[in-house]
C-alpha cells in the first residue's frame, strides 16, 4: 500500500514550529537551514555536523574567470532564442552584484534558468502537464558591467506544482547562480516576485527562517525599468559574502 | 570586514540539466593530452544511495601553482588551462573531470576547491579534495578535522583520482565554511 501523501496543513505545522523555534532562540540567521524537514527531500541530504571553519587560501581567494568569449550578449535575452515571441508577462529583471563591503562584483557570470509562462520546464523530468512553449527554453546567462549589473528579459515564469506533499506548489521564481571574486562567493538561489500567495506555503522559501532573510529572496516591481507597452521592470540587488583577497595580494597575482 | 548581509542561498532543484551543463564543461583538459588525469567519484546521500541530480564544480591551480586568470571555460579552445570545471552526476551519481593535478600555491598542499549541489540540498556546500599526501605533512586544515581528514583527501585508483562525497552519515564530508559566511 503506498502511503497517503502528506497535507499542506502537516507541513504548515512543521514551517509554524520551526519558526516559532526561531523566534524564541533569539540568535539571527541569514541563510537557509540546510537541515529543515518540511522539504522532505532535504532529509536524508544535508549534513548532520557542523561545517568546519577553514581560513580560505590559494585557489579559493580567487574566482573563475568568464569573458566576451564565453558569453554571447544575446544569450541576456530569452525571448528570442527560438524565433517567436514567448506567451506570458515580458519583463526585464536587472540589478547588481555585489561583495559584502559593497563593492561591484564587475565582468562575473551570472547563469539564470526558469520555468515558462505556465509553469513548465523544458527539463525531461517535468512532469507538470502544462504545455511546453516552443518559443521559450528558459534559459539565460549574462556577464556583469563595470559597476556590477546584470540584465534580463525574459517573461515572468509561473508557479508549478510538486511533490514534496499533496497539493504543494512553488512560488513563482527564476533561478540564479552566481560568481564572486573570490571561490568562497560562489552561490546559488532563487529570485521570487513580491506578495506570493504561496511564500507562507513554501518549505524552500520558509528554510530560510529569518523573515527579513527571506525578503532578501523577493525583487520589487519597479515601473521607472517598464517599458510602455513592451514590458514590466523588476529589480533585484545580490550581496556575495565578503571577499577574503587583501590589496597586497592583489597586487602579487597582477 | 563585512557591512552588507549576504543574500540567502537556496537548492539548485532539480531542473538545472538544461541549463548549467554546457559543452566540455568536465573536460578542462582534452582528454589524451600529456598529465592528463581523471577526477571522480559518486556524491551520496545518508542512506549510502547515489545522487542523479547533484552538480560538483571544481576550482583549481595549474601543474605549476599558478592560478589561472583566464576566460573561456565556456567555450574551451583545447589549449588554454582556465581551472574551472562543471559536472552533474549521471544516474549512478558519478560525476568526473579530466584534467591536470594542481600544484602547490604560494607553499600550501595543493588541492582542489570543491562545491556541491543538489536537489534537496538547500545550500551549497564548499569542500576540498587534496592530492595524496604522499609523506607531506598535513596542513592546518587538515591537523585540526583529526580522524575525519581522510574525507578531503582523493585517492588514487585505476582510473585516476577519487574523491568520493557523502552529504550525511557514515564517512560524512567534512564541509568547509570561511570568515564571513553564516
Ligand atoms: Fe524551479
Amino acid at each position: 500500500m503506498t502511503p497517503q501523501p502528506e497535507t499542506q496543513a502537516v507541513i504548515d505545522a512543521e514551517i509554524a514550529a520551526t519558526a516559532h523555534a526561531y523566534e524564541q532562540a533569539g540568535v539571527e540567521e541569514t541563510q537557509p537551514r540546510v537541515d529543515y524537514a518540511p522539504y522532505r527531500s532535504s532529509l536524508l541530504r544535508h549534513p548532520t555536523k557542523d561545517p568546519h571553519h577553514a581560513d580560505p587560501e590559494g585557489i579559493e581567494l580567487w574566482a573563475p574567470c568568464f569573458g566576451e568569449r564565453d558569453i554571447d550578449p544575446l544569450e541576456a535575452d530569452l525571448t528570442i532564442q527560438r524565433g517567436g515571441e514567448p506567451q506570458g508577462e515580458k519583463m526585464l529583471v536587472t540589478g547588481r552584484v555585489v561583495d559584502g563591503d559593497g563593492r561591484p562584483v564587475r565582468r562575473q557570470l551570472v547563469e539564470i534558468w526558469q520555468a515558462n509562462a505556465g509553469g513548465r520546464y523544458i527539463h525531461k523530468r517535468d512532469q507538470h502537464p502544462a504545455p511546453l512553449d516552443p518559443s521559450f527554453t528558459g534559459v539565460g546567462r549574462c556577464l556583469t558591467d563595470d559597476d556590477g549589473t546584470y540584465s534580463f528579459t525574459t517573461i515572468k515564469p509561473g508557479p508549478y506544482p510538486w511533490r514534496n506533499h499533496l497539493n504543494a506548489w512553488r512560488p513563482a521564481h527564476i533561478h540564479f547562480s552566481l560568481f564572486g571574486t573570490d571561490f568562497t562567493q560562489r552561490m546559488i538561489t532563487q529570485m521570487y516576485f513580491p506578495g506570493d500567495p504561496l511564500f507562507a506555503l513554501d518549505p524552500i522559501y520558509q528554510s530560510i527562517v529569518d523573515p527579513k532573510a527571506r525578503e532578501r529572496l523577493v525583487s520589487t516591481y519597479d515601473h521607472d525599468l517598464s517599458v510602455p507597452e513592451v514590458l514590466m521592470g523588476y529589480r533585484w540587488d545580490i550581496v556575495l559574502t565578503g571577499s577574503h583577497r587583501t590589496p597586497l595580494e592583489e597586487e602579487d597575482h597582477q | 570586514m563585512s557591512t552588507l548581509t549576504a543574500t540567502p542561498g537556496q537548492t539548485i532543484g532539480p531542473f538545472f540539466h538544461y541549463a548549467l551543463p554546457f559543452d566540455g564543461d568536465r573536460e578542462l583538459v582534452a582528454p589524451g593530452t600529456p598529465g592528463a588525469v581523471l577526477l571522480h567519484g559518486t556524491v551520496t546521500d545518508g542512506a549510502g544511495a547515489p545522487l542523479q541530480d547533484a552538480l560538483v564544480e571544481i576550482w583549481q591551480a595549474d601543474p605549476a601553482g599558478v592560478v589561472p586568470q583566464r576566460t573561456g571555460s565556456m567555450r574551451r579552445d583545447g589549449h588554454t588551462f582556465t581551472g574551472f570545471g562543471r559536472s552533474s552526476t549521471d544516474i549512478t551519481g558519478r560525476y568526473t573531470f579530466t584534467t591536470l593535478e594542481p600544484g602547490s600555491v604560494d607553499g600550501g598542499l595543493p588541492f582542489f576547491g570543491v562545491t556541491v549541489f543538489a536537489r534537496g540540498l538547500l545550500n551549497r556546500l564548499f569542500t576540498r579534495a587534496y592530492l595524496p599526501l604522499d609523506g607531506a605533512e598535513p596542513d592546518a586544515l587538515l591537523t585540526s578535522v583529526g580522524d575525519r581528514a581522510g574525507t578531503l583527501v582523493v585517492e588514487r585508483d585505476e582510473h585516476g583520482l577519487r574523491f568520493d562525497v557523502r552529504l550525511q552519515g557514515e564517512g560524512e564530508t567534512v564541509f568547509l565554511t570561511y570568515p564571513g559566511h553564516s
